[in-house]
């Protein structure tokens, strides 16, 4: 295995498993914090019963999330310290941030996990809305570094250096808003149905307790909406790239040449060697209404673009297919369950009806499974740039050779890692209450 | 001496480490005590342990990240030589800081088997000893020069893979530091502990004794390091020669004899503060001898920093963020730590 590609998969690993725990540990905290603040309002034990539960989840899945972040960032270093030495100095300020909201996070999450009887109901819950709010935010500031390699702004390029850093013009780049965006959203939908379909799962298995009811309400009045809301998102970051990084677009709809327009392609396989995209539904004028909201718009093809500057098409292709599919069944199954549930104006609308259970259930993976091709577009799209347009992946990578061995150590340990985490997380849901 | 932007960052960062190892740093000497429990009260010894460390540990670990990040965003060349040179040791490192977190929690959170419980003590314990071990081989390999040497040799290509990799921090005096970190972390966590066992007094014993062991290999590694070291280049010369550092050195001496006495005398309290004065003094020691090198031989502070705007707006959000932070952390240390009660596991309130 090439250096360059032993690093790269060692990234792509890391940041893949980080990102399930990361998301959990934004959107778990607000589903704990809805619980405990039913519980007070109505002093049923069920809720309190609930937040307990969920916040043990939160405090495995956000011990792990805190290590392999540590990893991360360490990792930065380790396998590209062409690019830290290049964009340390621009884009720390929002690791920096990141790293108070982490701290703030750690500190009320010690308060909430160890404090149920040492400190008031009233700041215990407080202490459960900082993990909730400081959790989102951590999110959000590790998002915009990223947005930055996207969309790289707050400094001036002279003879290869970086002059007249700017850190907060570089927060504020083309791509944090609608990054930022999808990616809080891609956490509470993708958390809060994964959430709901474990509880459906439970009430199949014939334990429709009101613990069991009133998770599903909870994680769907969370899950649900975000859903709904994503392929909103998903518009205003499509017309992002499409306009800031023409290349990407191109890659991830597999659009060969420059036309005007141009049509959608559903599926299909894109064959760079012809430059043809196969057997793909192709919907008229759809791209450049997408993309422009304009069915005439021109949109620029991969041909126009020097080829060692595409991406491997058919990887970011299939990946956004994959994305866009489930996140459109997502939405989809959560119009349709929150209508239930509006028309019975209780949660046993939904609880009630085993179909719905079933769906639900079938659905709950799929939040991460879009989350992990979604990272997989943006990342592999940004190829081969590390730095959109500024620095190459190539450029950045550690000269230490055989970074074959580190990839192979990491990828063992996060199997054994997910493994035992799988393991406990089952032993937890295994003794939900029957009552 | 006026303090330059990049020199002020420096200390905010040495700052950040010294209460990583004063918090984060016992966390992990405790888990060598969990390692090293033993005796009529073994399992007593790995609760109050487990109890001790349960509700901080998360947020002791942070510092680690602030150093990290504040050295990429201030010091960007430094990171990338550190990520560089040291690659083996740091992933090493890492390897260690995930398995002790997480066999931390799963411990805590598991319903296995005693046993299952036990595997992930020990996963916890052997972390916890080879964590700082190779954070403090990481710190000879920088002192003595050799990150900075191996790091010209690889910019300019004319090395091997050992000579760039391996043999820079694996050397007598790295080893040396590394043991001696293991030592202080170790008697660091079993003076903190006798405090948090003030309820019990065999097992506050147990600790005494422990600390005083501890402290003796401490000062015996300490000594043997500077040995090593006279040898190894200008930084460690000059702790030994008359100036700001050797003062320190010397601070580090009589902080080290006044908390061995205060054991004895079971004085518990002083004993803590003079424990974390005498390990904040090592720390400030190296420090104060390799100013004002960032990579020794020949990195400055000045040389490796970001442009001013980047360090300015950094501190300005440092600043920031201790307001928020500093309450945050003491709230939660009174919460814990304020009265000396025994604080629950989060199992026991379930039950009730």
């Amino acid at each position: 295995m090439p250096d360059l590609l032993a690093a790269r998969s060692q990234m792509a690993m890391s940041l893949g498993f980080h990102i399930v725990f990361a998301v959990v540990g934004i959107g778990l905290p607000a589903l704990m914090v809805i619980a405990e603040w039913r519980w007070i309002r109505t002093g049923d034990g069920a809720y309190l019963e609930l937040a307990k539960r969920w916040s043990k989840g939160a405090a495995i899945l956000f011990a792990v999330g805190a290590v392999s972040g540590t990893v991360l960032s360490f990792e930065l270093g380790l396998l590209w310290p062409g690019f830290m030495r290049f964009a340390g100095s621009i884009i720390g300020m929002p690791f920096s941030l990141e790293g108070f909201a982490f701290f703030t996070e750690a500190i009320f999450l010690g308060v909430y996990l160890y404090g149920w009887d040492r400190v008031s109901r009233g700041a215990h819950l407080f202490a459960g809305l900082v993990v909730a709010v400081s959790g989102v935010m951590s999110g959000i500031f590790v998002v915009i570094a990223n947005a930055w390699m996207n969309t790289p702004a707050g400094f001036r390029l002279v003879d290869g250096n970086a002059v007249d850093v700017r850190p907060f013009g570089a927060m504020a780049n083309a791509a944090a808003f609608s990054q930022t965006l999808h990616m809080t959203l891609a956490a509470y939908a993708a958390t809060g149905l994964a959430v709901a379909g474990i509880h459906a799962v439970s009430i199949l298995r014939g334990n429709a307790s009101p613990f069991n009811r009133y998770a599903l309400a909870i994680a769907l009045s969370l899950g649900a909406p975000a859903a709904i809301l994503q392929p909103l998102s998903g518009d205003v970051s499509a017309r992002m790239v499409a306009e800031y990084q023409p290349v990407k677009l191109a890659a991830l709809e597999s659009h060969f040449e420059t036309q005007r327009g141009a049509p959608l392609h559903i599926g299909g396989w894109p064959d760079v060697d012809t430059r043809e995209t196969r057997w793909a539904i192709k919907i008229p004028r759809g791209l450049s209404l997408l993309a422009f909201h304009d069915p005439n718009a021109e949109v620029k093809g991969l041909a126009d673009f020097p080829r060692d500057e595409w991406p491997p098409v058919a990887i970011v292709h299939i990946a956004f297919q994959i994305m866009v599919a489930l996140g459109t069944v997502m939405a989809l199954v959560s119009v349709w369950v929150l209508w239930h549930w509006w028309r019975g104006r209780s949660i046993d609308a939904v609880a009630d009806r085993r179909h719905l259970l079933r769906v639900l259930a079938l659905i709950a993976p799929m939040g991460f499974l879009a989350i992990e091709a979604g990272w997989t577009v943006t990342e592999v799209g940004r190829q081969p740039w590390i730095v959109y347009g500024v620095l190459r992946t190539a450029d950045a990578v550690t000269p230490m050779p055989g970074l074959v061995v580190p990839f192979l150590v990491f990828t063992l340990l996060y199997l054994l890692l997910g493994a035992i985490v799988v393991y406990l997380l089952r032993q937890q849901i295994a003794r939900a209450p029957s009552r | 001496m006026s303090l330059t932007l990049p020199e002020v960052a420096a200390w905010i960062i040495v700052v950040a480490l010294n209460a990583y190892v004063l918090f984060g740093g016992a966390d992990f000497g405790g888990g060598v005590w969990d390692l090293l429990a033993s005796g009529p009260r073994r399992q007593q010894q790995r609760d109050l342990i487990a109890h001790a460390i349960g509700p901080i540990w998360e947020a002791n670990h942070v510092w680690l990240i602030v150093v990290v990040v504040m050295l990429f965003v201030c010091f960007p060349p430094t990171f990338a030589a550190f990520g560089t040179v040291l690659h083996i040791p740091l992933s090493l490192m890492l390897i260690g800081i995930v398995l002790r977190g997480s066999a931390f929690v799963f411990r805590s959170y598991s319903y296995g088997p005693r046993s299952e419980q036990r595997r992930w003590g020990q996963t916890f314990a052997i972390s916890s000893l080879i964590t700082p071990a190779v954070l403090g081989m990481c710190v000879g390999a920088v002192v003595s020069g050799h990150v900075g040497a191996a790091m010209s040799a690889i910019e300019s290509g004319r090395t091997g893979f050992t000579a760039a990799y391996i043999r820079p921090w694996i050397s007598p005096f790295s080893i040396a530091v590394g043991a001696m970190t293991v030592a202080l972390l170790s008697f660091l966590a079993a003076t903190y502990l006798t405090i948090e066992a003030a309820d019990d007094r065999a097992l506050q014993d147990d600790f005494r004794s422990r600390a005083l062991g501890a402290a003796v290999a401490a000062m015996a590694l300490a000594i043997i390091a500077l040995v090593l070291g006279a040898g190894t280049g200008d930084v460690m010369a000059r702790l030994i020669k008359p100036g700001w550092a050797t003062l320190v050195l010397a601070g580090s001496g009589v902080a080290a004899v006044t908390s061995a006495v205060s054991l004895l005398q079971r004085r518990f309290q002083l004993a803590r503060v003079a424990a974390a004065a005498w390990v904040t003094l090592v720390l400030w020691g190296w420090v104060l001898a390799q100013f004002p090198l960032i990579i020794p031989p020949d990195l400055t502070i000045r040389a490796a920093a970001a442009p001013d705007r980047t360090l300015v707006e950094t501190m300005a959000v440092l600043a920031g963020g201790a307001v928020v932070l500093i309450p945050s952390l003491w709230y939660l240390l009174r919460i814990f730590k304020g009265s000396g009660q025994v604080v629950k596991s989060p199992e026991e309130p379930q039950r009730n």
